[in-house]
């Protein structure tokens, strides 16, 4: 059965912190980290990798557009 | 498989479009504002016109939207974007020209720009940000502020008696035989944000055919005006925006779909 | 030669505009300067040239549809008089800001507020050192006859392209209104858009190419060391004006014990005086600024030494006087003479008030 497995890539030093990328993920992959950027925000990350299916929701909704997202099929 | 194999170019599904610039964007976390530039952006490079459009930047929290968009800009006197835009489509009628403003500049001190513009139904594209609130100087009552909603001079919250009502421009231009489409629309959501950009892409195609002026207005959050978390101020923004400014198509094809 | 015809001063400068080339005119109808726009619309320049004009809702939108014509490299024209150029001030400065080239006409009527539509001088002020907010010049060119209405078009727009900078023509109800003979230029092609893109592709918003970075046309520089650079740089534009582009008119000068300097309207009126004082054996000359910023310092300063007494004639309460005291250094006795409020003064009145200077008298004010 085909799977579909996705990754986010988060611009660690543009993202603001702001959170909405997290309610958005429908696999509640994303949090937000414990350190801080630059700019002292705690920026998101992928916290549960395995759940990513490539949707590309959280970089749709990213205010900052500081989310990449890539999706593979694997089997 | 290992996170580092699936972030390869051939696997990339979503990156920010070139249309953007790489600067850092000036709104607060969880503003809107960035996924609404972003939209307008994706949309034009999806239509191939970053060399035929004309953007008018405001003034108000998006006065800098010009360092955000990688097309031709220009930067308007408050509340004259309609009329700088109409400037550039009357006389270069082959371009793509849109404003970008916010409820102060658009349903305010431009309320004359707005409904003229409107009215003549120029062959532009308006994009109105509705927050309620005058981000940029501190979260001052707006035209479009709730009935009851504090801000800096609302303190006890606005009172409709001595500080008028909240101003539905959106409706209010609908009426006006020169708009050809007009949306309200939200940003907050995946799901929003998609709808959003059909609507903004429905609105470009719309000039494209020279068929009148097309109007999107986003309601959207202002965080620090109103003092709550991004994600609790969209909460709010459900729960007290929405219900007097309802998302949906307000006219289509020249046509009221909505009775208000 | 070109055509010849009997036209008001307003006809003039629209037919010139026309004739000049513009892209585009935006206006709103107001006294005494009403028929430019109502002689562009019964001409359909669109039909002729292609030439846009457009009635705007209001003066604000007007001088803003100008900023948003020219931001795209088109030559842009607009009209109005002294209540309807206070509001275009804010458009103005941010014209002048965004270094956009366009000519505005002021055909002034008295004020201040609403005040008369009879002929005035009193916008001098604000036509000549800045209008609206911020440290920035407009280039005024004050014709003094309707052949010089129509002329100025043409000229003003070789200034606003040379330097990138808004020019202003500052005439009156009285040239406006009256009929003159004109001789009118043949008509010019309009640019072509190829044509604006090899002269503005630089710095106007014509659609971002690969070639060249994105084009901005804005007046806003948070960062206050940037934005003196650039007052720096407009200040260099303003010096160059100065040094390249003065313009002005001497009449019967070279003789002169005694000099009028008036410009426009006032100017015409002191031609009879001239002739009246010279009949009485007076020697008297007259100086006409034709533009009015930049001010002729340098060839009015020349006078120190010849000339024993100066008249500055205005339709205006004192304003034209102040530059005519700085081009003298105060070197020379200057005397005020005008009327005010859409009043004329008649060239019995200028005599009277150039033998009261004559005679050591005062004219006060």
């Amino acid at each position: 059965m085909a799977k579909v497995q996705g990754a986010i890539v988060v611009d660690r030093e543009k993202c603001k912190g702001c959170e909405v990328c997290v309610p958005a993920c429908p696999t509640h992959v994303i949090e937000l980290a414990k350190e801080v950027n630059g700019k002292g925000y705690h920026y998101a990350y992928m916290a549960n990798p395995d759940g990513c299916t490539g949707c590309s929701n959280c970089a749709i909704v990213c205010p900052d557009g500081v989310i990449t997202v890539y999706r593979v099929k694997t089997s | 498989m290992d996170v580092k194999e699936i972030i390869k170019d051939e696997n990339l599904v979503y990156k920010k479009t070139s249309l953007m610039t790489s600067n850092v964007l000036s709104y607060c976390p969880g503003c809107g504002h960035g996924t609404a530039h972003r939209i307008i952006m994706e949309t034009l490079d999806e239509m191939g016109l970053q060399s035929q459009t004309i953007g008018v930047a405001p003034v108000g929290c998006s006065v800098l939207a010009y360092d955000f968009m990688n097309i031709d800009m220009i930067q308007a006197a408050h509340g004259r974007a309609p009329a700088v835009a109409t400037g550039v489509k009357r006389t270069r009628p082959d371009k793509f020209v849109f404003t970008y403003q916010g409820d102060g500049d658009l349903a305010a001190i431009g309320t004359a720009e707005t409904i003229h513009a409107c009215n003549r139904g120029e062959n532009i594209t308006i994009v109105f940000i509705n927050n309620g609130i005058y981000g940029m100087t501190g979260g001052q009552m707006a035209p479009t502020t709730l009935e009851g909603m504090k801000t800096a001079t609302s303190p006890y919250g606005r009172n409709l008696r001595s500080m008028g009502n909240p101003l539905k421009i959106t409706e209010l231009i609908a009426q006006l035989p020169g708009t050809y489409y007009v949306s309200r629309q939200a940003v907050h959501t995946p799901s929003a944000v998609r709808k959003a950009k059909k609507a903004i892409r429905l609105a470009f195609e719309i000039q494209k055919e020279n068929k009148g002026l097309s109007f999107v207005e986003i309601v959207s959050n202002c965080n620090s005006g109103w003092k709550l978390p991004p994600v609790k101020a969209n909460q709010w923004m459900v729960d007290n925006m929405f219900p007097f400014y309802p998302l949906g198509d307000i006219k289509v094809d020249g046509q009221l779909v909505n009775a208000q | 030669m070109g055509e010849l015809k009997l036209m008001k001063g307003n006809e003039a400068i629209a037919e010139a505009a026309i004739r000049a080339g513009v892209d585009a005119y935006f206006g709103y109808p107001i006294t005494p300067q009403s028929e430019v726009l109502e002689y562009l619309m019964q001409e359909q320049p669109e039909e002729r040239t292609g030439m846009v004009v457009l009635q705007a809702e209001s003066e604000l939108a007007a001088i803003n549809m100008v900023y948003g014509a020219a931001s795209t490299g088109k030559k842009v024209m607009t009209t109005s008089s002294s209540p309807g150029i206070s509001l275009y001030q804010e458009g103005i400065s941010y014209i002048a800001g965004a270094e956009l080239p366009c000519v505005i006409a002021n055909v002034v009527r008295g004020g201040p507020g609403l005040g008369t539509i009879q002929p005035s001088q009193a916008d001098y002020f604000q036509a000549t050192k800045g209008g609206g907010h911020g440290d920035y010049k407009l280039y005024v060119l004050a014709p003094a006859s309707v052949q010089e209405m129509a002329d100025f078009v043409e000229d003003g727009f070789n200034i606003a392209y040379k330097y990138r900078n808004p020019v202003m023509i500052l005439t009156d109800g009285m040239i406006g209104q009256m009929m003159e003979k004109v001789e009118l230029k043949d008509q010019k092609p309009r640019w072509t858009d190829e044509e604006i893109k090899k002269m503005s592709d630089s710095w106007a918003t014509i659609g971002k190419g690969n070639h060249r970075e994105r084009n901005i046309i804005t007046s806003l520089d948070l960062d206050s060391a940037k934005q003196e650079k650039h007052n720096h740089h407009l200040q260099k534009k303003y010096r160059q004006m100065e040094e390249e582009d003065v313009r002005f008119e001497e009449i019967n000068c070279d003789d002169a014990d005694y000099l009028i300097v008036a410009y426009g309207s006032s100017s015409r009126i002191a031609m009879k005086t001239l002739n009246l004082a010279r009949a009485k054996g007076i020697r008297v000359g007259l100086f006409r600024p034709i533009t009015l910023y930049p001010f002729p310092m340098k060839a009015l300063n020349k006078y120190i030494g010849q000339v024993k007494g100066i008249l500055s004639v205005e339709m205006s309460a004192g304003q034209l006087i102040e530059d005519i005291m700085l081009a003298v250094e105060c070197k020379i006795n200057v005397q005020h003479f005008g009327r005010y409020g859409g009043m004329i003064h008649s060239p019995d009145e200028v005599l009277q008030a150039l033998e009261t200077l004559i005679n050591g008298g005062n004219n006060g004010r």
